[in-house]
Parts: C-alpha cells; sequence; structure tokens
C-alpha cells in the first residue's frame, strides 16, 4: 500500500523543484534557442552575430590566450632578471626594481581589474554616503539643505563626470612613480560619483523614519547621541541602508563599464571596446562572451549584498 | 660629426605608449614584440586608445609618455589649434598607407565617369573629377554628400581635401577666428570626423558615402563588400609623410637618454619591417592580427601589409610601397614634412592669418626634431647595429627634400617657399586671404 501522505508530499516537493529548477532551465533554454535562430538570421559587416556555440567557443580561446600570456610573462621576468644583473655589474649603484609584465591583459586581467575598481569605488563611496545619510536622517536642517544638491547630482551619468574627474585627477595627481596608476583613480571616483546617491538617500530615508515608540524608547533612556544611533537608528534603519547599497552597487557596475569603454582605462569595457575596434571576424563572439561575464558579476554583487544584509540585519525576514 | 659616448642608461625605464588601431602602429608593435624596447633598458606597455582625441590628451597629461600619432597632431598643438601643448616628434613612422572609399552606390555613379583599360579595368590613378558629376547630382537633389576623415588635423583630412580639390569639390573652409571649426564653410564635400575602425560601419549605415581612412579600415570595406577603395594616398602624392611618434617637449628634455633610446629601438623595428624587400611583413602581419594590435584578421591586414592592395572586389593590384616604415628614409623627421601640413593648415583656414615663409620653418623646427634622430641613429651606427648608409648623411642633412613631384594634380611642393607653394592651388586661401 502506498501512502496517500507520503504521495502528496512527493506531490508537492516536486512540484517545489520544479519552480526552483525547471522552470529557469526551461527560461533559458527558450533563450538559447531564440538566440540562436535571431543570431543566424543577423547579418553583419563583422559576419554572422554570434550564437551561444560561437560564444562558448570564445570562452575556451580567452582562457587559453590567457595561459599563453602566463608563459610570456614568465619569461619576461626571466629576461629581467638577466638584464637587471647585467645593469647592477655596469652600474652598481643601480636599484634593481622588478617591474610588472608589460605584456596585454588577457581577459581573466581585465575581470579582476574590473572587480577590484568597483569595489573599491563602492567601499569609498558607501563609507561617504552612509554616514551623511544618518546625518541627513537625523537632522531635518541638513537634509532640506542638501537634498536640491543631491537631487540635481544624481541623475548625471558617468560619461558627464568623467572627463571632469580625469582633468582634475591629471591635474591633481602628480607623481612620478606612481603607486596606482591614474587611470584606477579615474574609473574609481567616477564610480564613486554615481553610485553615492542612492546610498545616501535611501540611508536618510530610512533614518528619518525609524518607528517613534523606538526614537521615545531612546529619549526615556536617555541615550547619548553615539549610543542613539548606534542601538536604535542603525539597527532599524538597516532595511533601507541596504537597499540603497544594491542599488548604488549595481549602479556602480554599470558606470564602470561605461566608464572603462569611454576612457579606455583597464576592465572588461576596454575588453569589449577594443574587440569593438579590432573588427575581426572573432570580435562580436567576444563581446558577447564579455557580456555574459558582465551580467553574471553583476548579479553575483548584488547577491553578496543580500547576503551581507542577511547576515547582518537582525531581522532575518527581510 | 663627432664620434658620440654611448648612450647613457635611460632615466625613466617604464613607459606606457598610445596608438590607434591601425596598421602603420607597426613600429611600436614590433620594437616590443621583437625585445628591441628591452634592449635598450626600457619596459613598455603599449594602449590602445579609442580615439585620437583621447590618446593626444594622454600624452599631454602624462597618462602616456609617447604615442603614435597623427602627423599634423603635433603640429597642431604646437600652435595651438584644438589642444595647446609643446609636442615633438624625433621619429616619423611611415610613408603612404591611406586610401580613399566609397560605397558601392557611389562607386555604381563614379564608374562610367572613368576610363578602362584594354581588360576593362578601371585606370588608376582615379581622380576626384569621376566623382563631381555625383556630387552635384546630390547638391542639385538638396542633399548634402557627406564623407568621413579621422581627425580635422590629419593625414587623411588634408588627403581627402588634396584628392577633392584636385578633382574641383570644394571641401569647405575652417575659420577658428569666427568659432567655426566644423570646416563646412563654402563646402560641396561635408567631411566630418569618424575614428578610424567605425569607417566601415558608418559608412555601411549610410551616415558617409565615402571616406579617408589608414589600413585595414579600406580593406576591410572591400572583404566586406560594402565599399570601393578608389584611390591610395601613394596616388595622391607618392611617398608622403603618415604618422610621428609624438612625445611632449618636456619629456624629452627631462629624460634625453630615454627619448634617444626609444628612439633607437623605433629605428630598429622599422627597418626590421622593411628589411630584404619586405621579407619580415608576413610575420608582422601575424603580430599585429592580435587582439591587442589591430586586431582584424590576417588576411585583411596581409592585403596591403605585403605590397599589394586590393580595389573594386578582385581587382588586386601591386602596390609594393603601399606602406614603407625605413626606406627612403622614412623615419627622419624631415622640416618640408610638417611645413607641408602647415600649409594645408593654412590652405584650409585652420591658420587663419597670413604667415612669413620663415614662421613655417620655425614652427617646423619647433615640432620636427631631426637632431634627436641623428642622436640615435649616430649611436646605432657606432655600435655597428646598423650601417650608416641607411641613413641620410646627418653632416649634410638640411632637413628640406628637394621639390617634390607626384602629386595627383603635378603641383611641384617645395618645402622652402610654402606661400608660393599656396599659391598654386586653385581651390583655398592663398596670401592675403581671410575668410
Amino acid at each position: 500500500m502506498i501512502d496517500k501522505s507520503k504521495v502528496t508530499s512527493f506531490l508537492s516537493l516536486m512540484s517545489q523543484a520544479s519552480k526552483a529548477l525547471l522552470l529557469p532551465v526551461i527560461g533559458i533554454t527558450v533563450f538559447l534557442v531564440i538566440w540562436s535562430i535571431a543570431a543566424n538570421s543577423i547579418n553583419t559587416s563583422l559576419g554572422k552575430f554570434p550564437g551561444p556555440v560561437a560564444v562558448a567557443g570564445q570562452f575556451g580561446a580567452l582562457y587559453q590566450e590567457h595561459n599563453a600570456e602566463r608563459v610570456k610573462a614568465e619569461a619576461f621576468y626571466d629576461r629581467q632578471e638577466v638584464r637587471n644583473a647585467a645593469r647592477l655589474e655596469a652600474d652598481p649603484t643601480y636599484k634593481v626594481k622588478v617591474r610588472a609584465y608589460t605584456g596585454k591583459e588577457t581577459f581573466l586581467d581585465q575581470i579582476f581589474t574590473s572587480l577590484i575598481t568597483v569595489m573599491s569605488g563602492f567601499i569609498l563611496a558607501a563609507a561617504i554616503a552612509i554616514p551623511m545619510g544618518i546625518w541627513m536622517g537625523l537632522s531635518p536642517t541638513l537634509n532640506a539643505a542638501l537634498n536640491p544638491i543631491v537631487q540635481i547630482f544624481k541623475p548625471v551619468s558617468p560619461l558627464a563626470w568623467l572627463p571632469l574627474v580625469t582633468m582634475v585627477v591629471s591635474a591633481l595627481y602628480m607623481s612620478p612613480d606612481p603607486m596606482v596608476s591614474k587611470s584606477f583613480i579615474n574609473s574609481l571616483l567616477t564610480v564613486t560619483l554615481c553610485s553615492l546617491w542612492p546610498m545616501m538617500i535611501n540611508t536618510s530615508l530610512g533614518v528619518a523614519n525609524i518607528d517613534s515608540d523606538l526614537v521615545n524608547v531612546s529619549r526615556v533612556l536617555r541615550l547619548s547621541p553615539l549610543t542613539h544611533v548606534q542601538k536604535i537608528v542603525l539597527p532599524a534603519s538597516i532595511p533601507l541602508i541596504f537597499t540603497g547599497m544594491r542599488l548604488s552597487l549595481g549602479v556602480a557596475w554599470m558606470v564602470l563599464i561605461a566608464a572603462e569603454m569611454l576612457a579606455q582605462n583597464p576592465g572588461l569595457g576596454k575588453f569589449v571596446w577594443d574587440e569593438f575596434q579590432n573588427g575581426s571576424s572573432e570580435s562580436l563572439a567576444r563581446i558577447m562572451a564579455a557580456v555574459v561575464v558582465i551580467g553574471l558579476i553583476g548579479f553575483l554583487l548584488d547577491r553578496g549584498v543580500l547576503a551581507l544584509q542577511r547576515w547582518i540585519s537582525w531581522d532575518k525576514s527581510k | 660629426m663627432p664620434v658620440m659616448a654611448e648612450v647613457g642608461f635611460p632615466e625613466k625605464e617604464e613607459l606606457t605608449f598610445g596608438f590607434i588601431k591601425l596598421t602603420d602602429m607597426a613600429p611600436i608593435a614590433i620594437a616590443y614584440e621583437n625585445g628591441y624596447f628591452e634592449e635598450e633598458g626600457l619596459y613598455v606597455t603599449i594602449e590602445a586608445q579609442a580615439n585620437w582625441k583621447v590618446l593626444l590628451d594622454g600624452v599631454i597629461d602624462g597618462r602616456l609618455d609617447g604615442a603614435h600619432m597623427l602627423a599634423g597632431q603635433p603640429i597642431a598643438a604646437t600652435i595651438g589649434y584644438g589642444t595647446k601643448a609643446h609636442i615633438i616628434t624625433p621619429f616619423s613612422m611611415d610613408l603612404n598607407g591611406n586610401a580613399i572609399t566609397v560605397s558601392n552606390d557611389i562607386w555604381k555613379k563614379m564608374k562610367p565617369n572613368i576610363a578602362k583599360d584594354s581588360e576593362g579595368k578601371p585606370v588608376h590613378p582615379i581622380k576626384a573629377d569621376a566623382l563631381k558629376p555625383v556630387v552635384e547630382q546630390f547638391t542639385e537633389a538638396g542633399k548634402p554628400f557627406k564623407m568621413g576623415m579621422v581627425f580635422p588635423v590629419s593625414t587623411h583630412n588634408y588627403e581627402l581635401r588634396y584628392w577633392l580639390a584636385a578633382g574641383g569639390i570644394h571641401p569647405g573652409y575652417y575659420a577658428p577666428h569666427k568659432g567655426d571649426t566644423s570646416g563646412q564653410l563654402d563646402a560641396e564635400a561635408f567631411l566630418s570626423v569618424t575614428p578610424p575602425p567605425q569607417m566601415p560601419s558608418t559608412l555601411e549605415a549610410g551616415t558617409i558615402y565615402g571616406y579617408c581612412v589608414g589600413e585595414p579600415w579600406n580593406q576591410q570595406a572591400v572583404f566586406k563588400g560594402i565599399g570601393v577603395p578608389v584611390v591610395t594616398d601613394y596616388e595622391i602624392w607618392k611617398d608622403n609623410p603618415e604618422k610621428v611618434f609624438g612625445i611632449t617637449a618636456e619629456f624629452a628634455e627631462k629624460y634625453p637618454n630615454t627619448t634617444i633610446r626609444l628612439t633607437r629601438a623605433l629605428i630598429k623595428a622599422a627597418k626590421w619591417l622593411d628589411d630584404n624587400d619586405n621579407a619580415n611583413r608576413p610575420a608582422a602581419v601575424k603580430i599585429l592580427s592580435q587582439s591587442n594590435y589591430v586586431g582584424a584578421d590576417y588576411d585583411v591586414i596581409a592585403n596591403s601589409m605585403t605590397g599589394t592592395f586590393e580595389y573594386e572586389k578582385g581587382d588586386k593590384r601591386a602596390v609594393p610601397d603601399f606602406n614603407v616604415f625605413f626606406r627612403y628614409n622614412a623615419t627622419y623627421p624631415y622640416y618640408s614634412d610638417a611645413i607641408w601640413y602647415l600649409t594645408q593648415m593654412r590652405r584650409w583656414g585652420q591658420i587663419s592669418d597670413d604667415k612669413p615663409d620663415a614662421w613655417y620653418k620655425d614652427i617646423a623646427a619647433k615640432v620636427y626634431r631631426p637632431d634627436i634622430y641623428a642622436k640615435a641613429a649616430q649611436s646605432l651606427i657606432d655600435d655597428k647595429t646598423i650601417d650608416a648608409k641607411h641613413f641620410p648623411d646627418f653632416a649634410t642633412e638640411t632637413g628640406f627634400k628637394k621639390p617634390q613631384q607626384h602629386f595627383i594634380d603635378d603641383i611641384v611642393y617645395d618645402g622652402s617657399a610654402p606661400n608660393d607653394y599656396l599659391s598654386k592651388f586653385a581651390i583655398g586661401l592663398k596670401q592675403g586671404d581671410k575668410l
């Protein structure tokens, strides 16, 4: 005999599994099929638009290029060692310095560069925006004063900030042997400028709208301002702060790719633009591969902040 | 010339050079790949730039130490047209290498106006006379005849204008003193800026009907079947100077040994490119087709780099000097080359006021630095890397080429008399003219 309740629970489990797994699989399959068909009927001056197979092939090629480049890099370091030794012999005062490999940056290198840049820019933005937002939320006067500025700068596109940032950085950041490259600073500041605003607005909103009961409790207990922020304001506004952070990180990632394309700063954006300019028969498939990676990384970054929120927030239901 | 002391150690060892994805950046790629930079103790990073403006700004603000530049760029920057900065060049990168391409539709309309040889192929060089009736048709229909070039002070702008004007088509004037930098005053053909790699797609989109650009973007149009190169710059002006290697005057002053050493590396690379009748060109094409350099397909780049040029699809002709990197003293920075660019800037109004002949010479000497070149070359001769016969005789060289012929309109150019040269053109500003 089969237990009826077991069957029902099995069926409900199946239906849950199908919702969680089967439907996305179907979605992706349908998307891939439509993509293949559409790609086949688009003829560009660089040949057919790449389908999923061509793009998958490029992932392999890009990985191989990366390995080939690593071999070249090793040879470069070997040659450098010999040259440095010779130089030291001819000129004993010479300070031996090992220079980084100067060859091309591979796809994997570019992904890494972009990730570092976006995280640096985002963390800098958060370090400014969250305290500012808390302050604005606590003080309606400050909020009224700063709100117009925030509203005006918020919609400004990275393409408008970039020339300003570039010029200011080159004027102020002068060092014959810089620690970090100018292009990195340019990308980073552009990302920061564009991702400040959603975090600032959401934080101030969250802080301003704390339950009045909580504020009253704090008053009754005569909490010091610092303790008030720590014990009452922060925990209560965390959900909105994190919403702001997720919005900002999304903006930051999009902005970074655009800035890299425009200014040719190292990263995935530069990779895309270089390939577009190459005009080789493989260029489009390589760009498409980059698009897939950009999308995946954007998705993972968003999930990362969400996970962080769950971990920090006391209210696990949100 | 006294025997040079050995070149000292470079003051700056880590350098970043910019380039635009064009085959004539080859000396930089070869100097890197063949290890010539490293032999000089230089650790060079090579970065593709989005367009000529980004590249120029990069050199000015120090993000780039040097770059592959349009010959007009250092000159224009030094006289303050566009961006103002003192940029110099110790090394001229190549001769020739450009072509003018029109869309298939325009080609069809031009074809009846072109003479045919016994095999039924069009007779070259094709003059703009064949295009004139087409432009007139457009004008009568009230449609502007639009063409692309890569930068306002590019060789391509001047070559396209030269070719059009020689065929009686007015390409328009610039009037910067009135704030007009479109270069379309009085124009019959309207020229605008498109970055080199986007030329084929802009042509295909129908935004422009033709363009002047360097390789591989003319051959790309042939391969994709979207356009037909009608004339190469070799036919407009035989062995014309094309790109230069630009650095700021400040850089050269601050890092004299580095400057000489990078010039040495570039000279070695240029020589390698032309050695034994272009024997190394296939290997060079292979390097250029890497995605971090030009990146176009091997076949497309090889078409022009290995001594041939394909006009209309299937009409492949031998043009052994399509790209010259070293022979004919291609790398020596001649004052007369700089002066030719200045005459064209004056001819089309980018220089709005009259200038005496001496001014042309002064500016040329400020930008073109054969003295640095000579030091680098002499050190290569001294250490027996390259034989002296491959260079001009530095003891007697004046920096002025003999009056040059072989222009498409048969006008002779003498760099020592720029104003006199300007007076020979039917279309263009002459002494005393001001818009």
